[in-house]
């Protein structure tokens, strides 16, 4: 029963995480087409924001609780700068490209980007561990947990939440959803595609760069985390459906919830399961779970 | 088509390189090794993209071939080069003829995405086994040929005269392939495969065994990577392994069959010097280039060669 109540929760926390990092890159390609391998690097940007601030905010012997606003504020500022700085410098210029091709371009700037945060940051690890303990530890039963990591399950469903409004109940979302459905007819219609392109991605990005600073406080942020969350956001939105928020929520569920389980059971399939769902997905229903298939056009 | 040449320029070449390698110091011998078991691999890459296809999981048979090699050496006692990579080939075929019935149902970035999965599967495995050393690998045993232990410091030149005779061998077949019927049907998938489909031919059996071709030379990559290097670990399953040979593709273009090899040792020779010069901008310097011959030069470094007319459509 407790191991059931661990799985759970530890299942939950994992999954809300890679939640925030899968929602900004399937929404990228959702609207653009575009399976980001830059995203990661954006993450790692986040994450290494968050705790140099955090770093240089208790050093100065500040209030501790403003730690919050400035770390979460200074990762997502990071994130959309850099999400500029990709869309209008590399981006624009490889638009009506191959998907594919697309992808190398991002692998691209990825590798330039894995390079510009060693330069910036060095490579010793950073510690930024003070956010974590200031919420304290929640006991259900016998198990206690950190209250960070369950603050992350709101914060996630906040993120899940927003999303869902912006895209469903405004009209900025009717025109992303226009541009999801057809860029060109949209385009005809007088949308501004290539402003939603733009708007698009700063917002994958701050995601991508929000889930970094978030994981910032609870782990080591050293070089190589980058390339390797981005392996399992893919794993979380092919499992979903590539282009779907939902589908990426409940990826996400799926995996954080079966890494838990090979984690609390039998450790040494916790990768192995991760890849295993997504190429059984894969094998099974190649466009994700949840979106419908269409058919091929000739 | 006219006179075809290129098999004659390809065994003067390698030849040559062969003799070459008597001569220079044992780091460039073992940079030539190691350039052509990566372009072995890249020329089972470029197979599958002249079909349209990229795959972002060669590691796994890289990797595969690699620990055939260390666990027949080191657990059962085979160390004879001849035989292990019999075993290579044989693994290699296997493992890629299952996996190739699902794959070759798959396009674009379906394809790119599941040949992922299936390579980080193995590293999600490796990694998590104690025996294989986990994330550090093991050392492999002293290979042997026929009953013949090569002393150890003539290893490295042996293993090299080894690598150019199978690089060799894999140049002459798949420029023969590229030229039959099949081998043009690959390009004629990626133009328009309903058409293929029209005209008779099955695109996924072409896949299919394309898939398996490009399997078995990724194997023979790694595993003489894995005898000229001496130790084996997860990495070469790892994506980031096969990004970098998707990047060797890139940067040698699929015009040629010796492009991968071009390639490959232009990539480690920059390597080796900006790693010792300025080891933090390294990948930033593969990165810049990978933008800059998607941008400038779509169909690889080879292009830039003034080419004969006959050879336009290829």
């Amino acid at each position: 029963m407790e191991t059931l109540l661990a799985i759970l929760i530890d299942g939950l926390v994992y999954a809300s995480w890679l939640f925030i990092v899968a929602a900004g890159l399937t929404l990228v390609y959702g609207v653009m087409k575009i399976l980001n391998m830059a995203h990661g690097s954006l993450y790692a940007i986040g994450a290494y924001s968050a705790a140099s601030l955090v770093g240089w905010y208790f050093g100065s012997g500040h209030p501790p609780w403003g730690s919050f606003a400035l770390f979460i504020g200074g990762a997502v500022i990071a994130g959309m700068v850099t999400g500029l700085i990709i869309e209008r410098g590399v981006l624009r210029r490889m638009y009506g490209r191959d998907e594919v091709v697309m992808i190398l371009v991002t692998y691209g700037v990825l590798l330039i980007l894995e390079d510009v945060t060693k330069l910036l940051w060095g490579v010793d690890a950073y510690f930024a561990y003070q956010p974590y303990g200031m919420i304290g530890r929640v006991r259900f039963s016998d198990l206690t947990f950190a209250g960070y990591d369950l603050t992350l399950i709101a914060v996630a469903g906040l993120v899940g939440f927003a999303l869902w409004y912006a895209l469903n109940r405004t009209r900025q979302g009717k025109l992303l959803r226009a541009v999801i459905h057809d860029r060109e007819i949209s385009l005809a219609m007088g949308i501004n595609v290539t402003r939603i392109f733009i708007v698009t991605f700063i917002i994958g990005s701050a995601l991508g760069a929000l889930a970094g600073g978030l994981t910032a406080p609870a782990l080591s942020v050293a070089p190589g985390i980058g390339i390797e969350i981005i392996i399992l956001a893919f794993a979380v939105v092919v499992i979903g459906g590539l282009g779907s928020v939902g589908g990426a929520a409940i990826g996400a569920l799926l995996v954080g919830i079966c890494r838990a389980l090979a984690v609390h059971t039998y450790p040494q399939f916790e990768l192995f399961i991760i890849y295993g769902v997504m190429a059984a997905v894969l094998a099974v229903r190649p466009q994700g779970l949840f979106v419908i298939a269409r058919a091929r056009k000739i | 088509m006219g006179s075809d040449r290129t098999p004659i320029f390809l065994c003067a070449a390698l030849l040559l390189l062969l003799v070459v390698g008597l001569f220079i110091p044992n780091w460039l011998v073992f940079l030539f090794t190691i350039s052509m078991a990566k372009g072995l691999v890249v020329l089972g890459l470029i197979l599958l993209m002249r079909t349209g296809l990229v795959s972002f999981g060669q590691g796994l048979y890289y990797c595969l071939g690699g620990y055939i090699v260390g666990i027949s050496g080191q657990h059962w006692g085979i160390t004879d080069v001849a035989l292990v990579f019999l075993l290579v080939v044989l693994a290699a075929t296997l493992l890629s003829s299952i996996l190739g019935l699902l794959l070759c149902r798959y396009r674009e970035i379906f394809f790119a995405m599941l040949t992922m999965a299936f390579s980080m599967i193995l590293y999600g495995i490796l990694v998590k086994s104690e025996k294989l050393g986990s994330t550090d690998g093991f050392i492999i045993a002293q290979a042997t040929l026929f009953g013949w232990q090569p002393e150890v410091e003539a290893s490295g030149t042996w293993i090299f005269a080894l690598a150019v005779i199978i690089t060799l061998v894999a140049l002459l077949v798949m420029h023969l392939y590229f030229r039959s019927p099949m081998g043009f049907g690959g390009e004629a998938i990626r133009e328009n495969e309903i058409r293929v489909e029209y005209l008779g031919v099955s695109p996924r059996r072409l896949i299919y065994i394309k898939y398996v071709v490009a399997a078995v030379l990724a194997a023979f990559g790694g595993a003489i990577t894995a005898v000229a290097a001496g130790h084996v670990d997860p990495e070469m399953a790892f994506w980031a392994t096969s990004g970098e040979f998707v990047f060797i593709a890139l940067l040698g273009g699929t015009l040629h069959v010796a492009a991968p090899l071009v390639g490959a040792f232009l990539i480690e020779i920059i390597r080796t010097i900006a790693l010792d010069l300025a080891p933090y901008t390294w990948q930033m310097i593969l990165g810049g280039s990978l933008l800059l011959i998607i941008f400038f030069l779509p169909k690889g470094l080879w292009s830039l060669l003034p080419k004969r007319r006959e050879e336009e459509g290829l």
